[in-house]
């Protein structure tokens, strides 16, 4: 069964924040990825170097009101008193200019570091943003090739993985926190980045840049599996949608092509050829629908089918009007895609 | 030429009659008066607070928990953009511009700033551009893609409405009236200053002002480009930022960042400039180290061009231009340390009085780094990638806009208030003022950074409860709301004040600069004598004597309460750009209804070409033509009336 990750912070957030660090599943200082252990290090360091700054210049700020207190010379009196300048060239100057080449290094050493895997990467992932959902694709030779699914990405686990990032249409972002920071899915071009997933589990993640109306809706999750299940996966994955012979599902392929489902939607081993929508042949062994927005069950599925625009208005899934009998065959036949 | 003489002797009836606007609506409509034009604009930045204010607070109470749905998504949508793009640009600047009108030419004993007509205008087009750009949201077509209107989201195919047609014109449109105001404070801190004002004599605030009119004249022309590019790509198609068409998304990012960074310094560098009038005066000595903050100013205006990119990390560039823009992001912490310690420095060795606009600058000292911090932090460009796009950075501008611009606001409005108005600001009232906006601010704020943390992305219209940012945004929505009690006690106060405030008399702070040696409010021509400058305080070389900073031994001390009259129209100095050497008596121009109507035949045209009225778009242009040919035509002149 899928575990959603839920890795406690390795540390407590300084400022008083201990009751809510650690426990969101987009949670940006746990690491599970190699790249993102990295920028976590790198976050932790800043973090604690801005805390510690702050707290020493609110510390000198509530310094001087005390000992202003204790000044008995009159209000109306003005002096020229000290230069005070070497406050300047040791707050000003010295010690900003050590902490900052500090900071500095360690960006470039993070940089270089995160900038290749040491290995080459087991496996090459197309990701299309679409507003708003991320279709996926695999490529090469062998079991990968040819699969073809939307929202949900498949990876072994403890190997790199290359991600080509492109979009149909605007600007988007692949953002899975606890692997790997934000990377933009600009039109005409094609970014690359690289994930690595330590551990077995679920890795949410969720488009990063502003996409127009239902960028709250744009949901993506990396699973990262052994790779013998990985392998299995793929296989699964490649292979086309099995034969509807059962008279039910029978009919709720009937339904799909008959409700203008197959225009934008495609199921491989059907006559469902659509090129709008998320391809649809293993639906069912998705976890989400709706990139994210509900979970796949039968009940979320019917839902969705005749109440999109309610859901996620603005979605180019539109609302389909479906006689309660046949809705309920087209959602039993698409929990079949397994 | 001018005589000398002391103030008693001015012909005060004469120069009243020469600057005094007349009455009426014509003098409502012509005034060129620095002092109501800066009050004008100051008012109008407010009203331009509280409405971004109030859009802030609609969709705090969307995001207050889960799964809410008081607005749909387009809605929320046009709120946050309209919330965006009224704070950074009908409020932040405007409001620094207002005070900076009212002010400079009291701080630097001159009678007007040095293009009033252009300062007309700069106010009229700031407030046609405002009325404008809420036309949009009257009709339910706002601006929706976020203040930064990133392509392609920004067009046609995916923006089908005037929404974002909207948004290029009337930034276009508010920058004229930004680089008109621009270049009147570079003439005016050029050739106005009291004769002896030389540059080492010039307070902070006007080199803060100074420093962003600089930068505005450079970075907004790539604004203005990036925008009509967008207008001619939505109205006429053609292709700027469309890929399938050979243009380049990335483009757009590049022109409004190039402005966009700069921007963040011009809206803060006159409110640091603020800051450092305000902490020496309620310290009770010379602010510390002055050369170094001068230039630290001129610095982080100069550094500002180069760190543009850092807001797009995640677009796929190569590592080495990162690393760049990385290690100048960095640098540019030094020149605001040395600020902040300069002013820490400042209440250290002096002898603080915590009235409150001192209160405020202390506060704004704790909230400048915090906001500093954690936009350093997004210098580090792996971190950058984490928490860009997410509350982190949500947090961290507010750090930066309300710490470093709000703060300083409502402090220098307690400053200076009483020389506006000639009453004082309650003490008592001011002091909760103080403490709610700083309690709800933080309150509100603060917890952002940990929602961003969590994964919280900015610009989303609801998240699910699974999500766990439900106690964050609980938190900040109370915290939001605590802050705009505070915002409400200022206005309250500023009322109150009005109707019974302790008159303020000349100085009530007892502070050093030339701003405060006029009754309050001033009279309408400022100075009854032009005064002679000899120190960077003159008002406290009563008491420093020859350690006033910028005095020069030998040279004798400033001359407040004589010098030259110039009361033969509106007179008053041009002096040289280092010294303050006085080269010649400047004729300043009277009152003109020609800015006002320039300003409407622009609004027209606005019109015109957002609804696609071509014939009002015309009709507008030619009003514009028309007006901008009736002020500079050569006018004969009466007998002993000068140009």
């Amino acid at each position: 069964m899928i575990r959603v990750s839920r890795r406690r912070a390795p540390l407590v957030f300084a400022l008083g924040a201990c009751g809510m660090a650690g426990c969101g599943p987009l949670n940006t200082l746990a690491r599970d990825g190699t790249t993102a252990s990295s920028e976590t290090s790198l976050g932790w360091f800043l973090v604690i170097v801005s805390c510690t700054v702050v707290l020493m210049v609110t510390i000198l700020v509530l310094a001087a009101w005390a000992r202003s207190r204790r000044r008995q010379t009159r209000d109306d009196v003005v002096f020229t008193g000290s230069s005070g300048l070497p406050w300047i060239a040791w707050g000003g100057v010295v010690i900003p200019s050590i902490v900052l080449v500090a900071a500095f290094l360690f960006t470039i050493g993070t940089l270089d570091a995160v900038a290749a895997p040491e290995r080459a990467p087991a496996a090459t992932i197309q990701i299309i943003g679409h507003q708003w959902w991320w279709e996926v694709r695999y490529e090469g030779v062998g079991p990968a090739q040819g699969v073809v699914t939307a929202n949900e990405i498949h990876v072994p686990v403890g190997e790199p993985v290359r991600l080509e990032l492109s979009t149909s249409d605007v600007i988007h972002s692949f953002w899975v926190p606890e692997l790997a920071g934000k990377t933009d899915l600009i039109p005409g071009q094609t970014n690359t980045t690289w994930i690595e997933a330590r551990h077995a589990g679920v890795f949410g993640g969720t488009c990063g840049e502003y996409c127009g109306a239902q960028h709250a809706h744009m949901q993506i999750r990396v699973i990262a599996d052994p790779p013998a299940r990985f392998q299995q996966w793929l296989v699964d994955q490649r292979a086309p949608a099995g034969q509807a012979s059962a008279p039910s599902t029978a009919d709720g392929l009937r339904v799909f092509m008959t409700s203008g489902c197959a225009n934008c939607h495609s199921i491989r081993g059907t006559l469902a050829g659509g090129a709008v929508g998320p391809d649809l042949t293993h639906i069912a062994s998705r976890t989400t629908i709706a990139a994210g927005a509900l979970p796949n069950t039968e009940a979320n599925l019917m839902g969705w089918i005749v109440g999109a625009q309610a859901i996620k208005p603005g979605s180019d899934m539109p609302t389909i009007a479906v006689p309660a009998r046949d809705l309920q065959s087209l959602a039993a036949y698409l929990e079949t895609l397994k | 030429m001018a005589t000398i003489a002391p103030i008693s002797t001015a012909p005060i009836e004469r120069l009243h009659e020469t600057w005094e606007s007349r009455p009426g609506l014509y003098g409502i409509l012509a005034t060129v008066d620095h002092k109501t034009i800066g009050k004008r604009y100051l008012v109008t930045a407010v009203i331009f607070l509280i409405i971004g204010g109030i859009e802030a607070l609609v969709m705090r109470v969307q995001l207050a928990h889960a799964d809410t749905h008081l607005l749909s998504p387009e809605a929320y949508n046009q709120l946050f953009s309209m919330h965006g793009i009224t704070m950074m640009f009908w409020y932040a600047s405007p409001i620094l511009s207002g005070f900076s009108n009212y002010i400079w030419p009291l701080m630097l004993g001159s009678r007007d700033m040095a293009y009033p007509r252009v300062n007309a205008l700069s106010y009229w087009t700031f407030l046609a551009s405002g009325i404008f750009i809420y036309t949009a949201l009257c009709i339910g077509q706002a601006p929706n893609d976020g203040w930064f209107g990133y392509a392609p989201v920004s067009l046609q195919p995916y923006n089908p409405g005037l929404n974002m047609d909207f948004y290029a014109l009337g930034l276009i449109f508010l920058t004229v009236s930004t680089t008109v105001g621009a270049i009147n404070f570079i003439g005016t801190v050029m050739k106005m200053r009291a004769p002896g004002m030389s540059l080492n004599r010039l307070p902070i605030f006007v080199y803060g002002t100074m420093t962003a009119s600089f930068a505005a004249i450079f970075a907004l022309p790539a604004l203005t480009a990036g925008c009509v590019f967008l207008y001619l790509e939505r109205q006429f198609h053609m292709h700027f930022f469309d890929a399938a068409q050979g243009g380049s998304p990335l483009l757009w990012q590049h022109l409004f960042w190039i402005l966009g960074h700069p921007w963040v310094y011009i809206i803060v560098l006159p409110a640091m400039g603020m800051v450092s009038e305000m902490i020496p005066t309620f310290c009770r000595r010379p602010l510390v180290g002055y050369p170094y903050v001068a230039l630290s100013t001129i610095a982080t205006g100069l550094i500002g061009f180069g760190v543009w990119v850092h807001h797009m990390f995640a677009t796929g560039l190569p590592a080495v231009s990162m690393s760049f823009f990385s290690g100048a992001s960095f640098l540019i912490t030094i020149p605001s340390a040395i600020a902040v310690f300069a002013w820490i420095a400042t209440m250290w060795l002096g002898k603080p009085v915590w009235k409150t606009p001192l209160l405020f600058a202390a506060g704004f000292v704790v909230l400048f780094v915090i906001g500093g911090v954690s936009g350093v932090v997004t210098a580090a460009v792996p971190f950058d990638w984490q928490v860009t796009d997410t509350y982190f950075v949500v947090a961290h501008i507010h750090y930066v806009l309300i710490g470093i611009n709000v703060f300083p606001v409502i402090g220098a409005f307690y400053y200076w208030i009483p020389k506006m108005t000639g009453r004082m600001m309650d003490e008592t009232l001011g002091k909760w003022n103080f403490w709610t906006m700083f309690i709800g601010f933080n309150l509100g704020f603060f917890p952002m950074h940990i929602a961003g943390l969590l994964g919280m992305p900015r610009r989303v219209y609801t998240y699910p409860a699974s999500a766990g940012w439900d106690t964050v945004n609980l938190i900040t929505t109370i915290g939001a709301f605590l802050f705009a009690i505070g915002v409400l006690l200022f206005v309250i106060n500023f009322f109150v004040s009005r109707r019974r405030g302790a008159f303020a008399g000349s100085n009530p702070w007892d502070a050093g600069t030339l701003e405060w040696a006029m009754e309050s409010p001033p009279p309408p021509y400022n100075f009854a004598v032009i005064p002679i400058i000899r120190s960077r305080l003159p008002l406290w070389e009563d008491q420093l004597g020859d350690e006033t900073p910028g005095m020069i031994p030998g040279e004798g001390h400033s001359h407040i309460s004589e010098g030259a009259v110039l009361a033969e129209g509106r007179e008053t100095f041009g002096t040289s750009p280092l010294e303050a050497e006085p080269l010649h008596v400047l004729h300043m121009p009277e009152d003109s209804l020609w800015p006002f109507l320039l300003a409407i035949a622009m609004l027209a045209t606005a019109y015109g070409l957002v609804f696609a009225q071509w014939w009002l778009a015309i009709l507008g242009a030619l009003g514009t033509l028309a007006c901008l040919v009736g002020w500079l035509w050569p006018r004969h002149l009466a007998t002993g009336e000068r140009a």
